[in-house]
């Protein structure tokens, strides 16, 4: 019914809180730390990284993927046959909610979750003709090439290979193409590979975000929307953990603030116009973990049929009582649609009220870019509207509620 | 990850929903805040109570059957989409109960709660008076020691139910020397004792939910003093920890009511109205949150967690969830949902918005909840 993270993965994020930490002064203004006016931060440490990376250097923030690598984070969502660890979404939410609370830069979404999901789901599929083999049979069923994808998730496991891609319409550029070295475009049922068009800017300075230029093909077929699918489920749910991990951030930011900056002769954290405020943001950020976990657990349950099969799934895990045997599958599609909309609609909300509430506690320094809360305030700004608008998102949980149809994404 | 409920839970369940299809009123019954509508609702407690189903989480010694916490959410999950009556004797049942089983004395228990579980005894809470609401430690009213027992003077307000019930449990300041949290007595008194006067008010929908009470040299035995005079806001605090928690508002009611609201836009939405769409499918999202938010909590407790300050930020949720979903259904009924008669009312959307309203009052005000979450949760500085 409900997702409960386990004692290891507690481990797990605490692990990665201590790692993204390392090297930061005891003073800096991240996560666990006091608040810093301006920047003191190391290099090490990935706000000091996300600095860097804005400044057009990304070798401090490359330096930590690849210790993030060490602890298998690339490797989270790459089958066990491709050097994967083959873990759950919710492993991966973990994950994900800790890069957010630490504003990781990269395109962590895409690289971490979507990507991975994607050719994992291509290969797994038995309908795609291996288009690297040498049978060149009917072109109907579609084709996918294996050999291509395995080597690429190979990469992805080892953290050898940072993924990015687009996906018109929910996401029309790639982000962080400059750092990644495989770039997909997916567009209706075929995905290619893609170069990168012309770079723009983001809100965030730690990222950025390229046109992708469509060339060779990778797979086609009826299958790959499917596939396709599956993996923006799995991006937008990393994205909705990004998000709540940088809008836990931001409520210590702001609680932090709250307790040393002194107005009027007390802390400013002793009014309650200033309290409530925060409080509400701890509410809202509390109320929107339970939906993040619990979505991972229906794509969990979603990943399974679709590797094992609806039939199979059906009746190993719910019995005919629950579930009608024949439409298990589209059920299951439906409820993976809706599950990953409503975290999304709720921790891009809760995160972007956590900003507003950071932001005003912070008063002007706050609204400096040499501050570090910046950081925070404008990767929120970035992702709560990528991986669909939260329009689209109440869309397809409204769709889902209402219809047995197949939602726009599946 | 995944929490299954289990094979028992599941004919539990099933039990439960048979039970109220087989059973269950037809249709609503009258307001519990009318005469008429009380006596339904305490036969139909009654009714609940020879089921075995009224107080599903009690021990089987006082007519419960010792239901784990999530088999008395899943209670409450079918009880609320059979669209089940009100529970008159919720007072007792969510604030007193608890407080009897942590701090009662056990002739206390076996006296008090199997008549409770019945209906036989409607319960009143006598908590706020008129210079005490929020700042409950500001209590005036007084309990004097007498022969065998307690005199209680001064006047109660805001009392849920009282005016149809049958007794009530209250603090009393039992010594005048103290101040504050100190030197106040939980006391239970009977409602027609002598010395007892309950004036009904009526509240915004127009039936009387509760009352002032006025009490004039009241006597109450020692048996009816709960835990050790002056030990009253220790006690009381324990049960306004339920009253905030998982007891007094389980997650049945919201989700059945966004169930009923999904099912309301679909007969009466404009899909045009997208801005009206995004409302229900908040409502929805909330009501999703707050069942998975308690059946994690759930889970914690069993594990032998506590319930502490994370109460608070339960009781904000809910309590404007429920204001934002009804006010939404109203706005899906348009012009019509004013209506309070006549073929074209829906008088349970206009009747459950106007209990709505009361959430982020009772139980302690949302700006006393916030100020928790400040404290406890948060660190900030008072």
């Amino acid at each position: 019914v409900s997702g409960v993270r386990s004692a290891e993965q507690e481990q797990f994020a605490a692990a990665l809180h201590d790692l993204l930490t390392d090297g930061a002064p005891a003073d800096n203004g991240g996560p666990g730390g006091a608040p810093g006016n301006g920047s003191a931060l190391a290099d090490g440490s990935a706000p000091g990284a996300a600095r860097r990376w804005a400044a057009g250097d990304p070798e401090p923030g490359l330096a930590l993927w690849r210790r993030l690598a060490g602890l298998g984070v690339t490797a989270l969502a790459v089958p066990e046959r491709c050097g994967g660890l083959g873990a759950s979404p919710l492993d991966l939410v973990v994950a994900c909610e800790e890069l957010g609370h630490h504003a990781l830069p990269g395109p962590v979404a895409e690289s971490l979750a979507a990507v991975p999901r994607l050719l994992a789901a291509l290969t797994d599929d038995t309908g795609l003709r291996d288009s690297g083999a040498r049978d060149r049979g009917r072109r109907d069923r579609g084709s996918c090439d294996r050999a291509l994808c395995d080597e690429w998730l190979r990469g992805l496991a080892t953290g050898d290979l940072i993924a990015t891609l687009a996906r018109p319409p929910q996401l029309p550029y790639a982000a962080d193409g400059d750092v990644a070295g495989l770039m997909l475009l997916v567009e209706g049922d075929v995905v290619r590979i893609a170069t990168p068009g012309t770079r723009h800017r983001s809100v965030d300075p730690a990222r950025s975000l390229s046109g992708a230029r469509g060339g060779q093909v990778v797979a086609r077929g009826p299958a790959v929307a499917r596939a396709a699918g599956r993996a923006l489920n799995l991006g937008t749910l990393a994205s909705a953990a990004q998000l709540l991990g940088a809008g836990r951030a931001l409520l210590e930011a702001g609680v932090r603030h709250a307790r040393q900056r002194t107005q009027f002769g007390q802390p400013i954290g002793a009014f309650q116009a200033v309290r409530h405020r925060l409080a509400d943001v701890a509410i809202a950020l509390d109320f929107a973990r339970p939906l993040l976990d619990a979505a991972a657990a229906t794509l969990a349950d979603d990943h399974g049929a679709g590797q094992h099969g609806a039939g199979q799934h059906g009746a190993g895990q719910h019995g005919a009582g629950q579930h009608g045997a024949g439409q298990h599958g589209a059920d299951h599609g439906a409820s993976a649609d809706r599950d990953v909309s409503a975290a999304k609609v709720a921790c891009a909300d809760a995160a972007y009220l956590a900003a507003r509430v950071a932001l005003q506690v912070h008063g002007a320094i706050g609204y400096t870019q040499e501050h570090d809360v910046s950081l925070w305030l404008m990767k929120v700004r970035a992702l709560v509207p990528a991986w669909g608008t939260q329009a689209e998102h109440r869309a397809r949980v409204m769709a889902a509620l209402t219809t047995h149809e197949a939602a726009p994404w599946s | 990850v995944t929490l299954d409920p289990g094979e028992d839970s599941r004919q539990f369940r099933a039990e439960v929903r048979d039970w109220l299809a087989a059973h269950g009123p037809a249709g609503p019954l009258p307001s519990v805040d009318t005469a008429e509508g009380f006596a339904r609702h305490r036969a139909w407690e009654s009714e609940l109570a020879a089921a075995g189903l009224a107080v599903v989480s009690w021990p089987a010694a006082y007519g419960g059957r010792d239901a784990s916490l999530l088999d008395w959410l899943v209670f409450e999950e079918e009880y609320h989409a059979a669209a089940a009556p009100a529970r008159v004797g919720q007072n007792g049942l969510f604030l007193l109960a608890p407080t009897l089983f942590a701090h009662g004395t056990a002739e206390q228990r076996d006296r008090l709660l199997p008549r409770m579980a019945r209906a036989d005894d409607v319960w009143a809470q006598a908590w706020s008076e008129p210079d005490a609401g929020s700042d409950l430690a500001a209590i005036r009213s007084r309990a004097v020691r007498a022969d065998g027992g307690w005199l209680l003077s001064g006047q109660k307000t805001w009392s849920s139910r009282a005016a149809f019930a049958d007794r009530a449990f209250g603090l009393f300041r039992s010594d005048p020397g103290a101040e504050r949290h100190r030197g106040l007595t939980y006391l239970l008194f009977d409602l027609h004792a002598d010395g007892v006067t309950v004036r009904p008010v009526r509240q915004l929908g127009g039936d009387t939910g509760f009352a002032e009470i006025f009490l004039d040299g009241v006597f109450v035995p020692d048996a009816d003093v709960v835990g050790a005079p002056g030990d009253g806001w220790r006690i009381a605090m324990s049960t306004a920890s339920h009253e905030r928690g998982l007891s007094l508002r389980s997650p049945g009611r919201f989700s059945a009511a966004a169930a009923r609201l999904v099912g309301l836009w679909q007969r009466a939405g404009d899909p045009a109205d997208t801005g009206l769409r995004d409302r229900v499918a908040d409502a929805w999202i909330g009501a999703r949150a707050y069942r998975l938010h308690t059946y994690a909590t759930a889970a914690r407790l069993a594990g032998g967690g506590t319930l502490g300050a994370e109460s608070s930020l339960g009781k904000v949720f809910w309590s404007e969830l429920d204001i934002a979903l009804h006010e939404t259904a109203l706005d899906l009924l348009g012009p019509r949902a004013e209506l309070l008669d006549g073929p074209d009312a829906d008088g349970r959307w206009l009747g459950d918005y106007l209990f709505s309203l009361a959430g982020p009052i009772y139980a302690g005000t949302n700006e006393v909840q916030r100020n928790v979450i400040a404290d406890r949760v948060l660190g900030l500085p008072r």
